[in-house]
C-alpha cells in the first residue's frame, strides 16, 4: 500500500511539473509576442487609453509579478477574454470541447476495436500473406501524413463515392471519415504493438507447456497468450489516446469539424491569442491527466511497476 | 555478429550455419533496400536542386486563361501542363518540383538543429549528472508527455511563420531521442578507466566526446536522424497545410494540398499530386530508417 501511495505521489509530482513547464512556455511565448494592447483597441485609440488598458491588464508591472499573476490566473482557468468572441476564452473553448471529445473517443474506440484483433491474428498467423498485408498497411498508416489521408478519403469516399458528407458535424455519416482518419495512426501503432506483444508471449515456456499438454490452440491464444500480452497493449493504447488530441487539430481542420483543434487554428488566423493559449493549456491538462490515469492503471495491472 | 554465437555441439552448429546464412541473406537484402531508400532521397534532392532547369513552367506565375486545367499531354504553348494547373493557373508539376526544396531544406535543417541540441544536452546530462541531468531529463519527459504539434502551433502563431522559426520549432520537436542515446552512452563510458586516464593525461571532455563517445553512437545517430527526417518532413507539410508553414506563393507540398482542398470536387489534381509525392517520400524515408535500424542497431528496436 505504501509503495502504491508513493508511486501515485511520484506520478502526481511529475504531472504537476509537466503542467508547470507547459504554462511557463505559454507565458514566455506570450511575452515574445509583444504588446497585445493595440490588438484589443481600435487603431485610432488615444495614447492615454492604451496606457489605461495596459495598466488594467497588469502589463506595466515587473515581469516576475506578471508571471505570478499569470500562474494564479491559469490555476483559476482564467485565460482572459477572447478578442474575437468577446467572452471569456475558457468559456469559448469549453463550448467547442464536446465535439473534439466525441471525435477523439470514437476514433479511439474504432482504432482499438480494429487494431487489437488484427494484431492478434497477424501474430498467430505469422509470416503468412495476411500478416504481411496487414503489417504493410500498418506501416503506411504510421508514416503517411494524416492530413493527406483525410483529403484522399474526402476525394474517394465523399466526392467520387458519394457515401459520406465532406465536412461538418451532425449524423454518424459526418463522424465516420474524420474518426477513421484520426484513428489510422493509432490503429497502425496498436496493431503493430499487439502483434509484437503477442509474439513475445508466444515464445514463452508456459505457452509451450500449454501446447504440450494438448490444449486447443484457440484456448492457448485466448487464455494464456492474450491475457499476458494485455499489459503492454493497455499502456501503449492508453498513451495513444493523448496522441489523438494532437491529431485532432489536423483532422478537424481537414473535415471542418467544429472542435477545439479547428478553433485553435482559426483563432491563430484571428490573432485571438487568449483562445489559442487556453486550447494549448487545456489539451496539456487533458493529456497529462490521461497519462496519470494510465500510469495508475498500469500500476494496478502490473505490481512490478510500482516499485520503480 | 553472427560468428560470436557459440557453436558447442555439432548438431547445433548446423543450425547456427543455417541461422548465419539467413542473417546474411537478410543483411544483403537490407543493404539493397537501404540503397534504394537513399537513392530515392538523392533523386528528390537532385530534383530540388535542379528545379529551375527541370520545371517546365514558372511555379508562381499565374495565368487566368489556364485556370484549373486538367492534367494533359497536349501542349498548347509548347509545354504541356502534365499534372494540370491550380486555381490561379499555375503549373502543378513545376510547383511540385519546387516544393521538394522546401520539404528537404526544412527537413534536413530541422534534423541538424534537433540533433545538435539533443546531442549537446545529452552529453551535458551524462557528464555533469546531478541537477543538470535532472532538469534536462525532466524537460525531455515533459515534452514527450505532450502533443508537440499544439505547442508548435502556439509558438508559430505568436512568432509568425518564417523559415528559421519553422526549422527551430521542428528541430526542437525531435531533440529528445538524441539526448537519450548520448546520455546513456556517456553514462556507460564515464566510469570506465580509460576515460579517467584521458582525464589524467589532461584530455578535455570535448576530446573524450569526439574520440570515444561519438564513434560509439554514430550508427544510432544515423538511424535516429533518418527517422527524424521523415517526421520533420511530415511535420513541415502539416504546418504548411494548416497555413503555419512556408507562406505562399512559395510552393510547398503541404501548402499545395491546402490550396487544392477547396477545389477537390472540380480539380482533384491540385491536392493529390503533391500529397502523393509527400506520402511516398515520408514512407520511403521512414522505412529506410527502419531498415537502417535493423541492420546497424537492433537494440533500438524497442523505442
Amino acid at each position: 500500500m505504501r509503495a502504491l501511495l508513493s508511486f501515485i505521489g511520484y506520478r502526481l509530482f511529475r504531472a504537476l511539473i509537466t503542467l508547470w513547464i507547459v504554462s511557463t512556455v505559454v507565458f514566455v511565448v506570450m511575452r515574445l509576442s509583444g504588446d497585445p494592447v493595440p490588438l484589443l483597441l481600435p487603431p485610432d485609440a488615444p495614447r492615454s487609453e492604451i496606457f489605461r488598458v495596459r495598466a488594467e491588464l497588469g502589463l506595466d508591472r515587473p515581469l516576475p509579478v506578471q508571471y505570478g499573476v499569470f500562474l494564479g490566473n491559469v490555476l483559476r482557468g482564467d485565460f482572459g477574454r477572447s478578442i474575437h468572441f468577446r467572452e471569456p476564452a475558457s468559456r469559448v473553448v469549453m463550448g467547442y470541447l464536446p465535439a473534439t471529445l466525441e471525435l477523439g473517443l470514437t476514433a479511439f474506440l474504432f482504432a482499438v476495436v480494429v487494431a487489437v484483433p488484427v494484431g492478434l491474428l497477424s501474430a498467430v498467423r505469422r509470416n503468412t500473406f495476411l500478416d504481411h498485408a496487414t503489417m504493410g498497411v500498418a506501416l503506411v498508416g504510421q508514416s503517411a501524413p494524416t492530413f493527406f489521408i483525410g483529403i484522399l478519403f474526402i476525394l474517394l469516399l465523399s466526392l467520387k463515392g458519394g457515401w459520406f458528407p465532406t465536412s461538418g458535424r451532425g449524423t454518424w455519416a459526418h463522424l465516420a471519415l474524420p474518426a477513421l482518419t484520426l484513428a489510422l495512426f493509432t490503429m497502425a501503432s496498436v496493431a503493430r504493438l499487439t502483434r509484437s506483444a503477442v509474439l513475445e508471449v508466444l515464445r514463452a515456456d508456459y505457452i509451450r507447456t500449454a501446447r504440450a499438454k494438448g490444449l486447443a490452440e484457440l484456448l492457448v491464444v485466448a487464455k494464456h497468450t492474450f491475457k499476458n500480452a494485455a499489459i503492454p497493449i493497455v499502456t501503449i493504447t492508453g498513451l495513444q489516446f493523448g496522441t489523438l488530441l494532437g491529431g485532432a487539430v489536423v483532422t478537424e481542420t481537414v473535415f471542418a469539424w467544429p472542435g477545439i483543434g479547428r478553433l485553435a487554428i482559426q483563432s491563430i488566423y484571428n490573432r485571438d491569442y487568449p483562445v489559442v493559449q487556453c486550447v494549448v493549456f487545456l489539451s496539456a491538462v487533458l493529456f497529462i491527466v490521461l497519462n496519470f490515469l494510465i500510469d495508475l492503471i498500469y500500476g494496478f495491472l502490473d505490481p512490478r511497476i510500482r516499485s520503480r | 555478429m553472427a560468428s560470436s554465437i557459440p557453436a558447442s555441439a555439432p548438431a547445433e552448429s548446423a543450425a547456427v550455419t543455417l541461422h548465419e546464412a539467413r542473417a546474411g541473406r537478410q543483411a544483403r537484402r537490407a543493404r539493397w533496400q537501404i540503397a534504394g531508400g537513399v537513392g530515392f532521397v538523392l533523386l528528390v534532392a537532385a530534383v530540388a536542386v535542379a528545379a529551375p532547369w527541370l520545371a517546365p513552367h514558372d511555379p508562381i506565375r499565374q495565368s487566368l486563361r489556364a485556370r484549373l486545367a486538367a492534367p494533359t499531354l497536349e501542349a498548347a504553348d509548347g509545354k504541356a501542363h502534365l499534372l494540370g494547373t491550380d486555381h490561379l493557373g499555375r503549373d502543378v508539376l513545376s510547383r511540385v518540383i519546387y516544393g521538394a526544396r522546401v520539404s528537404l531544406l526544412v527537413g534536413f535543417a530541422a534534423v541538424l538543429v534537433g540533433g545538435a541540441i539533443g546531442s549537446a544536452l545529452g552529453i551535458v546530462a551524462g557528464f555533469r549528472g546531478g541537477w543538470a541531468d535532472s532538469i534536462i531529463m525532466t524537460l525531455a519527459d515533459a515534452q514527450l508527455a505532450f502533443p508537440f504539434i499544439l505547442l508548435a502551433i502556439g509558438i508559430i502563431a505568436v512568432l509568425g511563420p518564417s523559415f528559421p522559426t519553422l526549422v527551430v520549432v521542428i528541430g526542437l520537436s525531435g531533440w529528445v531521442a538524441y539526448a537519450r542515446i548520448l546520455r546513456s552512452q556517456v553514462l556507460s563510458l564515464r566510469s570506465r578507466e580509460f576515460v579517467d586516464a584521458v582525464h589524467a593525461l589532461g584530455g578535455s571532455v570535448l576530446r573524450i566526446v569526439v574520440r570515444h563517445v561519438l564513434p560509439n553512437v554514430l550508427s544510432s545517430l544515423v538511424v535516429i536522424a533518418t527517422l527524424e527526417l521523415a517526421r520533420a518532413i511530415v511535420l513541415e507539410a502539416t504546418l504548411s497545410f494548416l497555413g503555419l508553414g512556408v507562406q505562399p506563393p512559395t510552393p510547398s507540398w503541404g501548402g499545395m494540398v491546402h490550396e487544392g482542398r477547396e477545389y477537390l470536387d472540380s480539380a482533384w489534381w491540385i491536392s493529390t499530386w503533391p500529397g502523393l509525392i509527400l506520402m511516398a517520400t515520408s514512407i520511403v524515408v521512414s522505412r529506410t530508417g527502419d531498415w537502417l535500424r535493423d541492420l546497424l542497431d537492433p537494440t533500438l528496436k524497442g523505442e
